[in-house]
């Protein structure tokens, strides 16, 4: 999964900085996601996942890492099943 | 101006206070929006009784008074001289960064107290050249070396830069920072130096005196606050920015429907029997002003709900919501002052009656370009995307 999202990341130009310098744990903020870029990234995250993001996800906190992303869309699927 | 002694004294109600602030400011407020001065002698009123260490919890010396307590003062104020009012207003959206998030940092706890001691009045430096209002972007960056921080800022709005007594400064984290990657600076009187770039010859707000300045600076490290910017902003200067502002613009929009209502009765009195042409009109524009007032309550209800937590305060329904308000208050406040223009006719147009609300109207012209409008709701429209907005009627 954590593939998937650095996949789209790196597409959809989500941070200033090449992908492969981040880690997981990587402040993506820091990276330079601007608030316009976290919601086109979350819309894709959600495309991507066949998810949505309840309320109470939309949160810079779930959206800080790849680590964190990961995290919260396994809860999402896991919710699913 | 000396500060009086801090020590046991019995301190009067803050609103109280705030009315003898307001008295003073409401008799200098004419000749500060027409010299478009700095309305000194409300500023030395307010640091005489105190009112700037307002929002300081008692522990670092200051009365621990809430937004909503703040808000009130803002409006009282803001009846009187709408200047002075954004003046006290955005020195307390400053002081509430500083009680939200400097409480765990050394320098920031000490500077409290000091503000409070000494009554310091802060102001604020986020807009730059080449970024304008967009308050989450930075060009120039701060230098930290040996403990020590340079910071230079290409600053074109500062309010009362030149009467401050510290400003709050954004800027990048540091020089390789990302645009967004931003960090604010306390800088104290002593620390900076200021050169003017921009005048204030404007429409309204004439009294905020706020001139552009290139910003030179240096201090001790533990001057940039600890937390991110984004924190700061998502935390406690949208919800305090939107709020007291709401509360100023009620203050202006109050006082010229008051006007309006004085010019009614004054003609219902000369035609005793009739209802003046004017009186349905008022009853129209006071519904306004109620309205406007929810507004504003329900953005207060809405972050006390939120303010304990810091997940909800960095939410983007919270941020819709708070943005909102914004844009609701700054619009209602011009339809309302517009209306009691209509009302009172030419004894408000003009400028030397007791009806005239011209001062009124041009000071609230500002609100919608405060960060203007169309950038917040461009922002709202992308947060939703994909936040929900709340249907419910009691959260
Ligand atoms: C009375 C007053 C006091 C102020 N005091 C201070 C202060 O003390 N410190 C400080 O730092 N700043 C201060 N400001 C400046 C304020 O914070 C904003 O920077 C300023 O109002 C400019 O914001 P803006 O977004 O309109 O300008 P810009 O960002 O330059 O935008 C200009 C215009 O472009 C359009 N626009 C820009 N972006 C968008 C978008 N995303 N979507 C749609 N349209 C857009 C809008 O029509 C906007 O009016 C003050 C402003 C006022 C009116």
């Amino acid at each position: 999964m954590r593939d998937r999202i650095r996949k789209l990341i790196a597409e959809r130009k989500v941070v200033a900085v090449d992908v492969d310098t981040l880690t997981d744990t990587s402040d993506l903020y820091e990276a330079g996601l601007s608030s316009f870029a976290s919601i086109q990234f979350m819309l894709a995250l959600e495309d991507e996942f066949d998810i949505e993001f309840p309320e109470r996800m939309l949160t810079r906190k779930t959206f800080v890492s790849i680590e964190s992303i990961d995290r919260s869309i396994a809860e999402l699927i896991g919710e699913q099943v | 101006m000396p500060v009086a002694s801090p020590t046991i004294e019995i301190l009067r109600a803050p609103a109280e206070r705030m009315r003898g602030v307001a008295e003073i400011a409401a008799r200098h407020s004419g000749e500060v929006d027409r010299e478009g001065r700095f309305p000194q002698e409300a500023v030395d009123a307010l640091k005489a009784e105190r009112l700037l260490g307002v929002m300081v919890p008692k522990r670092f010396g200051g009365e621990g008074l809430s937004l909503i307590e703040t808000a009130e003062l803002c409006t009282i104020l803001g009846q009187a001289c709408g200047s002075t009012a954004m003046i006290y207003a955005m020195h307390q959206i400053k002081a509430s960064s500083l009680v939200s998030h400097g409480g765990s940092s050394p320098w920031h706890a000490d500077f409290m107290r000091e503000l409070v001691e000494q009554q310091h009045l802060l102001a604020s430096a986020t807009t730059e050249g080449g970024i304008g209002g967009d308050l989450r972007n930075s060009i120039c960056a701060v230098n930290v070396a040996d403990g020590r921080f340079t910071l230079e800022k290409d600053a074109t709005v500062i309010s009362y830069g030149l009467y401050a007594d510290a400003i709050l400064v954004t800027c990048r984290r540091s020089p390789d920072a990302q645009s967004s990657d931003q960090s604010m600076v306390v800088v104290k009187r002593g620390d900076y130096t200021l050169d003017k770039t921009t005048g204030w010859d404007t429409l309204g707000m004439r009294g905020t005196c706020s001139e552009g300045f290139r910003l030179v600076s240096a201090g001790d490290a533990a001057q940039i606050f600890p937390q991110p910017f984004s924190e700061i902003a998502a935390q406690s200067m949208l919800s305090a920015s939107h709020i007291l502002w709401g509360a100023v613009w009620f203050g202006i929009a109050a006082d010229a429907v008051a006007r309006a209502q004085a010019y009614v009765r004054a003609a219902a009195r000369k035609q005793p029997g009739s209802l003046p042409p004017g009186a349905l009109r008022l009853a129209e524009v006071v519904a306004m002003l109620q309205d406007m007032k929810a507004s504003v309550i329900a953005g207060v209800v809405r972050y006390e709900a939120a303010m304990s937590r810091p997940d909800e305060l960095s939410s983007m329904g919270f941020a819709a919501e708070m943005n909102n308000l914004k844009v609701t208050t700054s619009q209602r406040a011009a339809q309302i002052v517009t209306h009691a223009m209509l009302i009172t006719g030419l004894s408000g147009y003009k400028n030397d009656t007791p009806f005239s609300v011209g001062r009124h109207l041009r000071d609230v012209t500002s609100a919608a370009i405060m960060i203007s409008n169309d950038r917040i709701l461009s922002n709202t429209s992308n947060l939703l995307l994909v936040s929900r907005f709340d249907t419910s009627l009691v959260n």
